[in-house]
């Protein structure tokens, strides 16, 4: 179906919670202004947290003198590495590489040294000014080839510790800056590259990007001795919960953490961010803390992992493509973060969707001394689809083979195996190309400036297949379910609420789903790789289920019938001319003016250990194709038009899909042309602020912008559903990169601003100049 | 130092002495308790603090408390239960133009005073009039096609 409108036709799809648009459970609180975010709430007592970052990348820490801060109006702690001796200061899921402040060392420009708690923010803010740091400078290596290079400093010399949730395995030892590799080799490289009748090689480069969701990081933390309750604007509060009660050495249930509504996420609130601090100063300080950061400090807390890439493609003569070898190296900046997970994921995105005699990939994550990297909504995927899919489409340009030909010959086809060992692959790729070539008029003619690409590509989704969930039902029937997905803009509560009213068949608004609160809601894995709809919403479908089960029991006594004889209706069942509603099967269970029906729900792996090897949960197809403009005057591009495809398996909510793809083709737009986070050979970030760097706004839309969602129940969600949301991310900047090379400008650098493409049109004509003389 | 201040907030009348240096974004958030009024970028750039002082839609972040002195500030606790926001409401659902909501506000406040001209612009003016307001979720696509159902139901309708 084609969601070209963005708002619901008058008739409903289907009469059931499943597969029509419901209008979002969240959408009038959060419309009507009084949506709470964390910065919004104001717990007694509570003090506010400034943080003093260190101005230089790389430095010994001779001496940090708090004294004229602590004796400030208003101040009421200071928070240094002294104060952390009793406790083993050091988190990070994949390398437990990092102090909550910086202890002897900083290692990136922006690293948090101190943190003062005072009565207003005012007085924390100027009280973080009046703590005096000596700084002994240290070499740094800002960048990857400073860091790779012989004899570079190294950022971390300390023996490597592995995290506590990173699923990688055993990790292998760190050489240098190079704290993770991955890699594999398939077939025999060297003879398909003998065999080929076309090569096609190049040097890539990707750049570091500012997830940016609007509310910046911000935690309230509240250190007390029987319990560390923290409300955070974080993704993963179950995993924040065992990092902190790690840090802290408390039991997971003396740790509570609460999520309100989060302003955006895309992958920023992933993990631990600023929890450890607010925790720790909140310890020294007796009371509540709020740290909110502020937009630079938010760009140096996680961002986008830069990368530079070497690929080779080799093709036959008939458009078979025969063979991909693959170098990258991926900068994760100081401290590791999510960096081991992003560069297992860009290797396995590095081949493409597509069969090959022979592959090799070699993936390294390094440290710098710039702002950590982590997660940003379709890591690894959307590094290298670009890179793959241009090669390709540079395959074809030289055999004269159409470019959607040349795919469709070599896309791998349903129950084919993508990596070894892995989850065969689960969706109809031709066919979703196929769709996204039609959707921007593939076989139209085309003016001279203008060009048209598509791109496929798949993305590993779903991590870890651990999810748990309970639904209760009430005496007057209405259902609340509990589950740790967090609301972060997706849609995740009306979704949920949806998959149980269908399985309960009750009224969509009489299903309410709360904020997490770890203390109450059943654990969940995580809120990201486009897991929840999949993972957590089985876990409903399941708690649902139990729930449903309960009152067919009853109904079965009450009503003198079989079950399998019973009709269920919304919110009743019913046999023959009998009804009876939910409310009053609850009652009968209980005898009582009263009670309360339970389900849980929970999902694991249902085969081996759920490792990332044994994956992926589903799939996720990442399509799209676009049609751009280029000034040849300027080098400034335009995007005329885009089509996105969401293989979904099925819909649970089509309008929420298509603001998934559209959201994902503005963030894709973004990153293809303009969104770079610069810094200087000393390691300090420039464009530090909105103002310099830029977001797209509503003059970067395309003229138009279309979203197919295909529902071939493929998925291994309920009611066949998979997820969505990233794909399209790691599609659109493939789509443009290759419709601006139809345009006759050929790219290897993102973002493609204005000055690098006329820079590469100036080389074209001089290359052409040349061949001609 | 303080300065003295006389405004109207959300039609209540403000009498009292503001720090001189503080913000018309704390200055609501923290003084009045008007959360709905969000901080994000802090340099005028992302448009999710907007508040409309005499009708004309600024960003609070960089804008100084003292200087309402004499002026009428509405956020949007002040326009809950008019037709505006009725309307706004209903538009945004249908085209689910709302995903964090952490935009919202400032985007609403906005297309207030679009709406109060009583104009009639196309798409394309529809987004220079709302470049100043920043949206990581949706895309746009949906808050533009509210917006334009709004001008439209709002054309001639009372204030």
């Amino acid at each position: 179906m084609k969601a070209d409108v963005t708002a619901p036709p008058s008739a409903h799809q289907s009469s059931g919670a499943v597969g029509r648009i419901v209008e979002r459970a969240d959408g009038r609180v959060k419309l009507a202004g009084q949506a709470e975010f964390t910065g919004d709430i104001s717990v007694p007592r509570m003090l506010h947290g400034a943080v003093l970052r260190s101005p230089v990348a790389h430095a010994e820490v001779l001496a940090v003198d708090v004294r004229a801060a602590e004796k400030l109006d208003g101040v009421i702690a200071v928070l240094t590495a002294g104060d952390l001796a009793d406790i083993d200061p050091f988190y990070g899921h994949a390398l437990r590489d990092r102090p909550i402040v910086a202890i002897d060392r900083v290692r990136f420009a922006g690293e948090p040294v101190a943190v003062v708690a005072a009565e207003t923010q005012a007085a924390a803010d100027l009280a973080v000014t009046l703590i005096e740091v000596q700084y002994g400078a240290l070499p740094v290596a800002a960048s990857l080839e400073a860091a790779l290079a012989p004899e570079a400093p190294l950022v971390h010399e300390e023996p490597a510790r592995p995290g506590s949730a990173h699923g990688l395995g055993p990790l292998p030892e760190r050489e240098g800056n190079i704290c993770y590799r991955y890699g594999f080799e398939r077939g025999d490289l060297e003879r398909a590259f003998d065999q080929a009748a076309v090569v096609v090689e190049g040097e890539y480069s990707f750049p570091a990007v500012y997830q940016y969701s609007m509310e910046t990081h911000t935690t309230i933390a509240d250190y007390r001795a029987d319990e560390i309750i923290l409300w955070s604007s974080c993704q993963h509060p179950f995993l924040v919960r065992q990092e902190i009660a790690a840090l802290f050495a408390r039991p997971l249930d003396q740790v509570r953490v609460i999520v309100p509504f989060l302003g955006g996420g895309f992958g920023s609130k992933s993990y631990t961010k600023m929890e450890p601090i607010a925790a720790a100063v909140s310890r020294k300080a007796g009371r509540p803390v709020r740290i909110r950061n502020s937009v630079d400090e938010s760009m140096v807390t996680t961002r986008r992992h830069n990368m530079r890439c070497r690929m080779r493609t080799a093709a036959a003569a008939d458009g078979t493509l025969l063979g991909r070898d693959v170098d990258l190296w991926l900068d994760t900046g100081a401290y590791a973060d999510n960096g081991p997970r992003v560069t297992a994921t860009a290797a396995d995105a590095a081949p493409g969707p597509y069969r090959w005699r022979a592959v090799k990939v070699g993936a390294d994550c390094v440290y710098t001394n710039t702002g950590p990297a982590g997660s940003y909504r379709a890591f690894g995927a959307t590094h290298l689809q670009w890179i793959g899919e241009s090669q390709v489409d540079e395959v074809a340009r030289r055999l004269a083979i159409d470019r959607l030909d040349i795919r469709v010959r070599n896309l791998l086809r349903p129950g084919e195996e993508v990596r070894p060992g892995g989850k065969p692959l689960d969706a109809d790729l031709v066919g979703d190309v196929q769709q996204a070539a039609a959707a921007i008029g593939w076989d139209r003619p085309r003016t001279a400036r203008r060009g048209r690409g598509i791109s496929v590509g798949l993305l590993a989704a779903g991590a870890h297949p651990v999810s748990t969930a309970t639904v209760r039902m009430a005496a007057d029937g209405g259902v609340t379910v509990l589950v740790g997905t967090t609301e972060a803009g997706q849609g995740a509560r009306t979704v949920m609420a949806q998959i149980a009213a269908e399985v309960l068949r009750a009224p969509v608004d009489r299903v309410a789903v709360r904020s997490t609160d770890t203390r109450y809601t059943p654990y969940d894995r995580s809120t990201g790789a486009s897991r929840s709809t999949t993972v957590a919403g089985m876990a409903v479908q399941r708690a649902a289920q139990a729930v449903l089960d309960a009152l067919i029991e009853t109904a079965s006594i009450r009503l003198e019938t079989p079950p399998g004889q019973l009709r269920i209706e919304e919110g009743a069942i019913r046999s023959g001319t009998r009804s009876v509603t939910h409310s009053e099967l609850v009652r009968a269970r209980f005898g009582f003016d009263g009670g309360e029906l339970l389900g849980t729900g929970r999902v694991q792996p249902e085969a081996g250990t759920g490792s990332y090897a044994e994956g992926p949960v589903f799939w996720e197809v990442c399509v799209a194709g676009a049609e751009v403009e280029v000034d040849k005057q300027t080098g400034v591009v335009r995007v005329l038009q885009t089509a996105s495809v969401a293989d979904v398996g099925k819909a649970i909510n089509p309008q929420l899909v298509a603001r998934q793809d559209e959201g994902a083709t503005l963030q894709g737009i973004g990153n293809a042309l303009f969104e770079e986070m610069r810094y200087t050979a000393d390691g300090i970030l420039m464009n530090n602020t909105l103002l310099d760097y830029r977001i797209p706004s509503f003059e970067d839309m395309p003229t138009s912008m279309s979203c197919t969602i295909v529902e071939n129940g493929d998925g291994p969600g309920p009611f066949g559903a998979k997820g969505c949301g990233e794909g399209v991310l790691a599609a659109i900047p493939a789509a443009i990169v290759n419709a601006l090379a139809d345009a006759g400008v050929p790219m290897n650098v993102l973002p493609l601003t204005p000055e690098r493409v006329w820079r590469r049109i100036q080389e074209l004509e001089q290359e052409t100049e040349r061949e001609r003389t | 130092m303080s300065q003295g201040v006389s405004a109207i907030v959300n039609g209540v009348p403000f009498e009292g002495a503001v720090p001189a240096n503080e913000l018309l974004l704390d200055f609501l958030r923290d003084q009045l308790g008007l959360t709905s009024v969000k901080q994000s970028c802090e340099v005028e750039v992302c448009g999710t603090c907007t508040v409309l002082v005499d009708g004309a839609p600024v960003s609070s972040c960089c804008f100084l408390a003292c200087d309402i002195d004499g002026r009428r500030v509405e956020t949007l606790e002040g326009i809950a239960g008019t037709p505006f926001q009725r309307c706004a409401i209903d538009a945004f659902m249908r085209h689910a133009a709302v995903q964090c909501g952490f935009c919202s506000a400032g985007m609403i406040l906005t297309v207030k005073a679009l709406a109060d001209r009583r104009v009639q612009p196309s798409p394309g003016e529809i987004s220079q009039a709302m470049s100043g307001n920043l949206c990581r979720c949706t895309g746009y696509r949906s808050i533009r096609d509210a917006i334009i159902e709004i001008l439209r139901q709002r054309e001639g309708a009372p204030e």
